[in-house]
């Protein structure tokens, strides 16, 4: 395999990680009110992100970083064509963030207000957001003939693109309702499991549209299966969640995720982003680094990418018991 | 990393006084770090986002570092602090000290490598460009050993190390001072060692940095100086007044000599100065100007020296406040507690701007200018929306942050774990998790 595709699959891998695991981070988030009724609901519910949401986030900082150093080009377009989404994203991000961590440094209920919008603000527009982006990808952008964006942003919201986000939106609530419903235990557990049975249909006929749409577009050998095998996983997940298997729900909810990712990559290769003018696309090849920068990197990612595994799996496993409300625990956190 | 010495004294001598100074100055520590996780991201997607055309032509070489700080540093630095955060009491007490550890290694590697592709900016090594009109890595070997990152990096660590032995003592102090609390003085004298220590090194990095640049941007050292004309032997200027556009020097206070020893080693030693470097560049790149806003280099350059020095002059006299046993009293002393974190902060900040407006009008020395380096798809409104929207965030966040970390640092160490009123293990408040309910 070249490695122009080597690292064409791999920026594809983080995405799908980055998506996968920050996907039900948004969910909790978005959930938050929703769910968590009282002051001690709440910390339960953040309580089952709260070690691990940092480390899912350093996902997306790879895969922008892996794009520039393999594919500069791709990188320099995509990221000034997607100026104000990917600020709206930075923004809400930086409030999230800062938020998960000073909510709690004050035993003040307005105070603890107001950094609860801002999680719920701050997970439901990059979830919503990252959907509007990730369609512009796979629908193709108007570029000039030197690869830069000729558009302008409110190019960038048209039916397919808004489905996109809808699609995000709606998945990661679901997955992260279903996460939740594996995390915590009785009245939450029970509430996260019919979140997600309300939720799940809504996101199930928008992923069904969206992966449609996508295959009327552009579209592969392996993105039709991917797409077909998405839709799948997601029936197979919200029948799961429906018998209160939510162990095997979210196995189903990621699965969906990880392959609509996998859908539109697999439709787009070889080309990174299309373009909808008649000059000519941004590909693997005309994007990419030098082969000494690409051989380089994989060398990197050969040794560091494993580890980075390991470790974050043995988080995972470190924290894997469910969080019950009220004990030491959830109030803790 | 001085939390994780704390708790590692802690975890070899079973002293509780160290348990207490690791959950004080690790909540102060984590009301910081939230603000360092959240603006990485924007670090890292700003190239694509401002600079595209500056992406365009460096990727190949400057994503190179950036993609391995986010592989390597960035992972380690986020997984392993959250393990710390949450894990007190899940995980054994020499794997919870070990995970402080390897984020404290993760952060300094992230500094290595975000100051590599600095540097490669500052003086690009390990490259050629192509007919195509790109950067091409030829030696990723020369990127990371870069004479400037070789420097840079050691100055920047140190200069990080002011800032946080600087408020260590300044806490401790005004603990030590206000309430006689005596549990601080380890925690002072602690951060006032590492003050001094941190201010010799970056004095000594400093000296190297200096030599290092007067070789490679000697512009930059001639705007440091506001040295107009080149001198041999060079002077070194306490007071220069310029015309208001830094255009030429009205009136100067000198010391003879001391500038071309600073600046080549040598008493005698020849120092550029910023007209003739102005023409020999022209004749090189083409017409322009290429000198920086001389102003700005002189005084950020003076402010960074000053203040450093400034703080390791108060942790001197805040060490010695305290000898043998001594419980300082001073008003005076307690009022100069607050000013102290405060000023080698500026002096990094003063640093920073020197060296990146020194850097001006290259964006890549001697290969790219300042302006070229912009993505001309992005339109003007959306850049000042972009600025307008971070200027804002960033300083309500900020306000929020200086008054969270006022308070933490004001209501002093929790209950020692045997005392009646906390329960044995965590008391209530202390711990230092995202989530903690407060006592």
């Amino acid at each position: 395999m070249e490695l122009t595709t080597v690292w064409f699959v791999l920026v594809a891998a983080l995405f799908t990680g980055y998506f996968v695991l920050e996907g039900f981070d948004f969910g909790v988030g978005a959930l938050l009110p929703a769910l968590g009724r009282d002051e001690r609901e709440r910390r339960t519910l953040l309580a089952t992100i709260g070690p691990v949401w940092d480390g899912n986030e350093v996902w997306v900082i790879t895969a922008g970083g892996a794009m520039f150093a393999a594919f500069p080009a791709w990188y320099a377009t995509l990221f000034s064509a997607l100026y104000l989404p990917l600020l709206a994203i930075l923004v809400a991000l930086i409030l999230r963030g800062v938020a998960f961590e000073y909510r709690g440094m004050r035993d003040d209920p307005g105070w603890r207000a107001r950094w609860d919008a801002a999680i719920v603000f701050g997970s439901t527009a990059p979830a919503f957001l990252w959907g509007v982006a990730f369609a512009n990808i796979a629908r193709g952008l108007p570029l000039a003939p030197d690869g830069d964006y000729a558009g302008g942003p409110l190019d960038l919201l048209h039916p397919y693109a808004l489905l996109g986000g809808l699609v995000t939106l709606t998945l990661f609530v679901t997955h992260g309702a279903v996460f939740l419903a594996l995390k915590t235990a009785g009245e939450l557990r029970v509430r996260a499991l019919r979140a997600a049975a309300r939720v799940g249909p809504v996101a199930f006929v928008s992923v069904t549209a969206f992966a449609a749409w996508t295959l009327t577009v552009r579209a592969s050998a392996a993105s039709v299966v991917a797409a077909a095998a998405a839709v799948l996983a997601l029936a197979a997940a919200l029948a799961a969640n429906r018998v209160r298997r939510e162990g095997w729900a979210f196995l189903g909810t990621a699965l969906t995720i990880g392959l609509l990712v996998v859908c539109l990559f697999a439709a787009l290769h070889p080309a990174v982003l299309p373009s909808t003018l008649p000059t000519g696309d941004l590909t693997v090849s005309n994007a990419s680094s030098s082969p000494y920068t690409l051989r380089l990197m994989t060398w990197v990612a050969a040794i560091f990418a494993p580890l980075v595994l390991l470790y974050q799996g043995w988080t995972y496993w470190v924290f894997r018991k469910r969080i019950h409300t009220g004990t030491a625990d959830a109030d803790h956190y | 990393m001085l939390v994780a010495v704390l708790q590692t004294v802690w975890v070899r001598t079973g002293d509780e006084r160290y348990l207490r100074l690791t959950r004080f100055y690790g909540k102060l520590f984590l009301v910081n770090f939230a603000m360092g996780v959240v603006t990485g991201i924007v670090q890292e997607f700003q190239f694509g986002m401002n600079w595209s055309d500056y992406s365009r032509f460096v990727g190949d070489v400057f994503g190179v570092p950036l993609a391995i700080e986010a592989l390597f540093a960035f992972f380690l630095e986020s997984t392993f602090l959250g393990l710390w955060i949450f894990g007190w009491e899940r995980l054994p007490k020499r794997v919870h000290l070990a995970c402080i550890w390897i984020a404290a290694a993760g952060s300094t590697a992230s500094a290595y490598f975000i100051l590599a592709a600095n540097s490669w900016m500052q003086n690009p090594v390990g490259y050629q460009v192509d007919p195509d009109g790109t950067a091409r890595l030829t030696d990723f070997g020369a990127v990371l050993t870069n004479k400037v990152t070789l420097v840079t990096f050691p100055h920047t660590i140190a200069g990080c190390f002011l800032v946080a032995g600087a408020l260590m003592t300044a806490v401790a102090l005004w603990h030590l001072v206000r309430h006689g609390t005596e549990a601080f003085r380890p925690a002072l004298r602690l951060g006032a060692w590492v003050t001094l220590a941190a201010a010799v090194a970056v004095a000594v990095t400093g000296d190297t940095q200096g030599k290092i640049m007067t070789e490679v941007q000697p512009m930059k050292m001639a705007a440091a100086e506001a040295l107009y004309d080149t001198e041999q032997p060079a002077a070194f200027s306490v007071l220069t007044i310029g015309t208001l556009d830094g255009g030429q020097e009205v009136f100067a206070i000198k010391i003879p000599y001391l500038l071309s020893w600073l600046g080549t080693g040598d008493t005698h030693g020849r120092v550029e100065g910023v007209n003739d470097l102005q023409a020999q560049y022209a004749a090189q790149f083409g017409p322009g100007t290429y000198s920086p806003v001389i102003p700005v280099t002189y005084w950020s350059f003076r402010l960074m020296i000053g203040l450093g020095t400034l703080a390791a002059a108060l942790a001197l006299v805040a060490l010695w406040s305290q000898r043998r046993g001594r419980v300082p009293t001073s008003r005076w002393l307690a009022r100069a507690s607050l000013a102290l974190p405060l000023l080698p902060l500026a002096a990094n900040i003063s640093g920073w701007v020197f060296t990146e407006m020194g850097r001006q009008p290259w964006l890549v020395f001697g290969e790219m200018l300042t302006r070229d380096g912009v993505s001309r798809s992005v339109s003007l409104t959306e850049v000042l929306t972009s600025f307008t929207a971070f200027t804002l965030v960033y300083a309500a966040l900020a306000a929020v942050e200086v008054r969270l970390l006022v308070r933490y640092a004001r209501a002093g160490l929790p209950a020692p774990p045997s005392g009646p009123a906390a329960p044995p293990v965590t008391p209530p408040g202390t711990l230092p998790a995202a989530f903690a309910k407060e006592a």
